[in-house]
């Protein structure tokens, strides 16, 4: 008697953890909340034709921008919650491959763009900005650099970003069209992490977007090198085919593709398209 | 090897293992079963995604992908890493714990507090907070560097750093439980027999608690090697220099979640080999 209540006991709460951690698989901190703000919106504003939440996945480097998009859009469609998960691309192709319920995803490259579309997720990505590298040093600039080739020196201390990300992919990029070899101290995980070192004089010099020096505010120099332009990583933004949301959806993007967009966007320094 | 084989126990200052194999034969049977159910989803909770790891790992591929000289690279400095770390825990948590048992001075609860918070705080946090004293620019760091010409961040040596950080606390707070549960009677026997307060120290009290240390060295080991935050923000990454295995994991599933699995399962091997086969002989549930 006791046995079998106990095999019951066992297997039913089994199965069901089994199936929560299959259909919550992947989906990460976004799912839940998202789902939640969307009930909740949805029942405050039932009046609104459009309404409910919105939610993009945007790379790092777009959180000031996309922040001030989003509630210009926000205001254009009351009773609409624009939602944002910033990360790095590459993190955030993984998460939507493995069912995050986002509805927009603007990406730091193509190559993290082409993960979600291998997986059918999204069709026709469209490039709106580019972005451009910098080197960035500290203030003060104590290591006295004032080009790429200074990097080189051995007692230069350099942050690059680690390859598999956009910034590091693009760095690399930077180097071998000047023919140059250096060997950075660290491989940071994204962009701001490199800046970060830099902000706070851990080291020299950081290779990273220019975008990134121009949101530091005067905390780090960044100084332009021509090699730069071999190096331009395009930004492609779409909508997801399996978005809950396609018609706000469709409507972000034609915002951030629009002449209001590309004003928000190039005043932070990126690069028109 | 039996429990009983160690010291404390024949000190008897650890509850003699009958007693814990008595107990539950006859508990079990009139526990509520009502217990059984969220007890059971608690542990699928804890060891289901640990067997989805297993579930998904590329096993035709795992030898030839264990074998690639970065992994094994990552992989060396982890172990080489977490141990001096946990030798570091040793050489200053084993006294700042006696001190903290035996030593009543004012301060002592806050003290404590205070050595404890690496446990709850964010590790990202925590290298935040080395950065700000031991690095280049920081307040200890800076003199470092201009007197000894020694640079913490970016080397070995501030993995090692971060990797104590968070994990000396585990050390600390599991030989301060030894010390306080140890029987005062032998080192007050010991003294009236005119011992030294020293000779006290390292050849009855520290026996006496050995069990404890050991078991604070293995958990403060297996944080040490599982430390993430702390250490790709004070020591950053590159392969060779501070890449650890957590960090190469973080790396791997940017851009291919096998290689990251993989690494995972080593992680796991790892840890599970080290706290199954120690747990029982030398941590003791209260």
């Amino acid at each position: 008697m006791f046995r079998r209540l106990s095999r019951w006991a066992v297997t039913v709460p089994l199965a069901l953890t089994l199936s929560a951690a299959l259909t919550g698989c992947g989906s990460g901190d976004p799912a839940t909340p998202a789902a939640s703000t969307a009930s909740a919106s949805a029942s405050a504003s039932a009046a609104g034709a459009a309404s409910g939440t919105l939610t993009v996945f945007a790379a790092a480097s777009l959180t000031g921008t996309f922040t001030e998009l989003g509630k210009t859009f926000e205001a254009a469609h009351p009773g609409t919650t624009v939602r944002f998960n910033f990360g790095s691309s590459a993190t955030l192709a993984q998460q939507i491959v493995q069912g995050a319920p986002a509805d927009v995803f603007a990406a730091a490259s193509p190559a993290t763009m082409k993960t979600v579309t291998d997986a059918s997720l999204a069709a026709a990505p469209t490039t709106f900005v580019r972005n451009s590298l910098q080197i960035a040093v500290p203030a003060d600039n104590p290591a006295k650099v004032d080009d790429l080739k200074d990097l080189t020196d051995p007692k230069v201390k350099v942050a690059l970003c680690a390859e598999q990300v956009p910034c590091g992919a693009a760095a690399i990029k930077a180097l071998d069209a000047a023919g140059l070899k250096v060997t950075p101290v660290t491989l940071e995980q994204d962009v701001k992490a490199a800046l970060t070192k830099v902000e706070l004089g851990e080291v020299d010099a950081a290779l990273v977007y220019k975008t990134d020096v121009l949101a530091s505010a005067g905390k780090v120099t960044g100084i332009d090198f021509p090699e730069a332009a071999k190096a331009i990583n395009d930004y492609p933004i779409a909508v997801l085919s399996k978005a809950p949301a396609p018609e706000l959806a469709q409507q972000f993007t034609d915002l951030v593709l629009s002449p209001q967009g590309t004003e928000v966007l190039t005043k932070a320094g990126f690069d028109g398209p | 090897m039996t429990p009983t084989a160690t010291p404390a126990d024949r000190g008897g200052a650890r509850p003699r293992p009958g007693r814990a194999g008595r107990a539950p034969g006859g508990v079990t049977g009139r526990l509520p079963w009502v217990l059984v159910l969220p007890a059971v989803i608690g542990m699928g909770f804890l060891v289901l995604p640990l067997a989805g790891l297993l579930v998904r790992a590329p096993w035709s591929t795992l030898g030839p992908r264990l074998a690639e000289p970065q992994v094994l690279e990552a992989l060396r400095l982890s172990l080489v890493t977490a141990t001096l770390a946990t030798a570091f825990c040793l050489l200053f948590g084993v006294p700042l714990a006696w001190l903290l048992a035996r030593v009543d001075f004012p301060g002592r609860r806050l003290v404590r507090a205070l050595v404890t918070v690496p446990l709850v705080l964010p590790p990202v946090v925590g290298g935040v907070a080395l950065l700000l004293v031991l690095g280049r620019r920081g307040l200890v760091g800076q003199w470092l560097e201009s007197a000894f010409g020694i640079t913490l961040p970016f080397t070995t040596a501030g993995v090692v750093v971060a990797e104590a950080f968070v994990a000396m606390p585990f050390l600390v707070i599991s030989v301060e439980g030894a010390l306080r549960a140890a029987d005062l009677r032998f080192e007050e026997a010991a003294a009236t027999l005119g011992a030294s307060r020293w000779t006290i120290f390292h050849r009855v009290t520290l026996p006496l608690i050995a069990p404890g240390i050991v078991a604070g060295a293995v958990l403060c080991w297996a944080r040490a090697l599982g430390e993430f935050g702390a250490t790709i923000t004070f020591a950053g990454n590159f392969p060779g220099q501070t890449q650890t295995m957590p960090l190469a994991v973080y790396l791997a599933l940017e851009t291919e979640p096998e290689a990251a699995i993989v690494l995972s399962l080593v992680l796991l091997a790892v840890s599970v080999i080290i706290l199954a086969s120690l747990r029982d002989r030398w941590v003791n549930s209260p």
